[in-house]
């Protein structure tokens, strides 16, 4: 079928353009095939990014956009860092990357572990397993806010029958101490599945002679754990933990739905923080300052990401 | 726990497979359960599935999806006793609760743009990451690094951030709360996917078939419709797929930029509410109906997500 549409197309091709395509040299025809694409992503994301730039250094309010505009130069900078709430937010991802990355790293690893035993069935149950990580983060979000609904909640239920705490008392989302681990939770039940692929594929790549020279050296299976397999499926992990922590570090839709941030400021992580600056405060300049200093921290997070991808490959 | 390893001279022993399995199922059980909450909550009645205990066993309702798909004004048993013989078997349950219909819900239309613009920027952005995927992987681009790092990086802006610019230059160009403008917006994330996977499907066929063609006297683009894409397209269709799901799934762009006409589901989904709080059953089967084409492509792509979800970069 593919083959009839060129020949229609190229029937089709007036002479003249079609003459020109056939002598297009392969540099012209190799920059006809990539410009469009980088003139997109000039368009809808490097503009809009000098514009925010220009935008960091002023007073401007998009909901009064017809005010004057002042140059306030640098001192937008200087509030976000002097920014108590700022400093509260960077704390609260800190603390939800680094805890949402342990549990799924050790959970994920163990998972990949124990299925790279083939027992029968473990395709299908690996399947079953990746489904969490395929959903809209929002939908999850919503959803599990009324799994941890006190009561009538299917989680709050379990963990009554569990601990015995009274129904009423297991308020996950408005509790202040219980709310930043339910979006941990929630995380982690999502995004295992992800480390566990993952970590899977780095266990697979370990040659098997590598295990026979070692059972020939008779190395214990402890020993064989730590030096050959945790060693070698390193590259894998961190390529996991890398990309997971840009994600989460930049982390809004699952937890906007969820606790949108509260209660309080509890769960109010770097971009919820940056929506209620930008979209509810409508403090424009100020927020686009912000949202340049979190693209240039997850910039600098990609560079490292890219130079281990790159160094997966070449295994 | 046994410390045997799965590639050890000494395959792992029956007992290690045993215990591994029982694990494994257990944890797969255990995550699959708010899946098959929502599920089942999407059949209760709204009494049912703010009980408690929550209720396992229950009477099926299709109450949930008739509530997702109407609107409903509360009326005086004498009005409803009133009207003709209930026409349908919605408008049966809702009369039960001292409602009657008073049209269509938002639900379709949400849903519709979702599929218009997951599809639409889907189809624009395999289009130019297929052709753009050619010429990283065929021609020698000066900066290619470069220029492939400068793509995937743009995958990794905090949406928020990119979205203060993009909100206000949406507003000047008219694109906002448009179709148009989310497509637009949708196929600009999905190209850095789009390039970077497709840029390895294409680097697996081998050069020999395109220089084959040529010497039989097609010209380059020739070669590239007759030979390559024919030869790409399970890594097209893979990609395409990845381009569905992300775009299907978006909520940060499409919570701030539409409100109206082009709202996709999932930031409509929970502002779905009924008297007095969350219609749970209603959001549930919003969720069920959302949630359904997901699993299908999960099962599809199974064996290369792993591909899908690193860039391209693990293979197995």
């Amino acid at each position: 079928m593919l083959n009839r549409t060129a020949d229609n197309v190229a029937r089709a091709t007036p002479e003249p353009l079609a003459r020109k395509i056939r002598g297009i040299s392969d540099k012209g025809l190799a920059w006809l095939f990539i410009s469009p694409t980088i003139l997109l992503l000039l368009a809808i994301n490097i503009f809009p990014l000098f514009w925010a730039i220009y935008l960091s250094f002023t007073n401007y309010r998009a909901n009064r956009p017809n005010e004057v505009v002042k140059n306030l130069g640098l001192s937008n900078y200087q509030r976000i860092l002097g920014d108590q709430d700022i400093w509260i937010a960077m704390q609260t991802t800190a603390h939800f990357v680094f805890w949402t990355i342990l549990l799924q790293t050790v959970i994920g690893f163990t998972l990949a572990w124990l299925i790279d035993r083939k027992f029968r069935g473990h395709a299908f149950w690996t399947t079953i397993i990746l489904v969490p990580m395929m959903l809209s983060p929002a939908v999850v979000g919503n959803f599990w806010r009324f799994l941890y609904e006190p009561q009538i909640g299917l989680f709050s239920y379990v963990i009554s029958f569990v601990t015995g705490i009274p129904p009423t008392n297991v308020q996950m989302l408005s509790n202040v101490e219980l709310a930043p681990w339910a979006i941990i939770i929630v995380d982690t039940w999502m995004w295992t599945p992800y480390v566990m692929l993952i970590c899977l594929a780095g266990l697979r790549s370990i040659p098997e002679y590598i295990y026979e020279a070692a059972e020939v050296d008779r190395a214990s299976n402890w020993r064989q754990f730590w030096s050959i397999t945790l060693p070698m499926a390193l590259p894998f992990i961190m390529l996991a933990v890398l990309f997971r922590g840009i994600e989460n570090f930049k982390m809004f839709d699952m937890v906007n739905l969820l606790t949108g941030g509260g209660p309080g400021s509890t769960t109010e992580v770097a971009s919820i923080t940056l929506k209620r600056q930008a979209f509810e405060s409508w403090r424009t300049g100020y927020s686009s300052a912000f949202a340049i200093i979190l693209f240039v921290a997850v910039f600098g997070l990609a560079n490292i990401y890219v130079k281990a991808l790159n160094k997966v490959k070449q295994r | 726990m046994s410390l045997t390893t799965a590639h050890s001279v000494v395959a792992p022993s029956a007992n290690s497979k045993r215990i591994a399995g029982v694990i494994i199922v257990a944890y797969a059980l255990i995550s699959i359960v708010p899946l098959l909450w929502i599920f089942a909550t999407s059949f209760k009645t709204p009494p049912d599935s703010i009980a408690y205990p929550p209720k396992i066993v229950f009477q099926p309702s299709l109450e949930g999806y008739c509530n997702l798909f109407t609107t409903r004004t509360r009326q005086t048993p004498e009005y409803i006793n009133s009207l003709g013989p209930a026409t349908g078997l919605c408008d049966e349950t809702v009369r039960k609760r001292n409602m009657v219909i008073a049209g269509p819900s938002n639900f379709v239309p949400r849903f519709v743009n979702s599929l218009i613009i997951a599809f639409g920027s889907t189809f624009c952005a395999v289009f130019l990451g297929t052709l753009s995927a050619y010429g990283f992987s065929r021609f020698k681009v000066p900066l290619a690094d470069d220029l492939l790092f400068f793509i995937l990086s743009t995958r990794f802006m905090p949406p928020i951030a990119v979205a203060i610019p993009i909100y206000l230059m949406y507003r000047e160009l008219g694109l906002s709360d448009t179709a148009l403008g989310m497509i637009l917006l949708y196929t600009a994330v999905n190209v850095s996917l789009a390039v970077w996977l497709l840029k390895g499907f294409i680097d697996e066929i081998p050069r020999e078939y395109e220089e084959a063609a040529m010497i039989d006297g097609y010209t380059r683009l020739q070669a590239f419709w007759r030979t390559v894409l024919p030869q790409a397209t399970t890594g097209i269709a893979a990609t395409a797929i990845f381009c569905l799901i992300f775009a299907w799934n978006e909520y940060a762009f499409a919570a701030l930029l539409t409100s109206g006409t082009a709202q996709t589901a999932p930031p409509f989904i929970p502002t779905i509410i009924g008297e007095g709080g969350q219609d749970w059953p209603a959001v549930a089967a919003g969720t069920t109906i959302f949630l359904v084409p997901i699993l299908v492509f999960t099962i599809l792509l199974r064996k290369q997500l792993l591909r899908g979800i690193t860039f391209g970069a693990v293979r197995k």
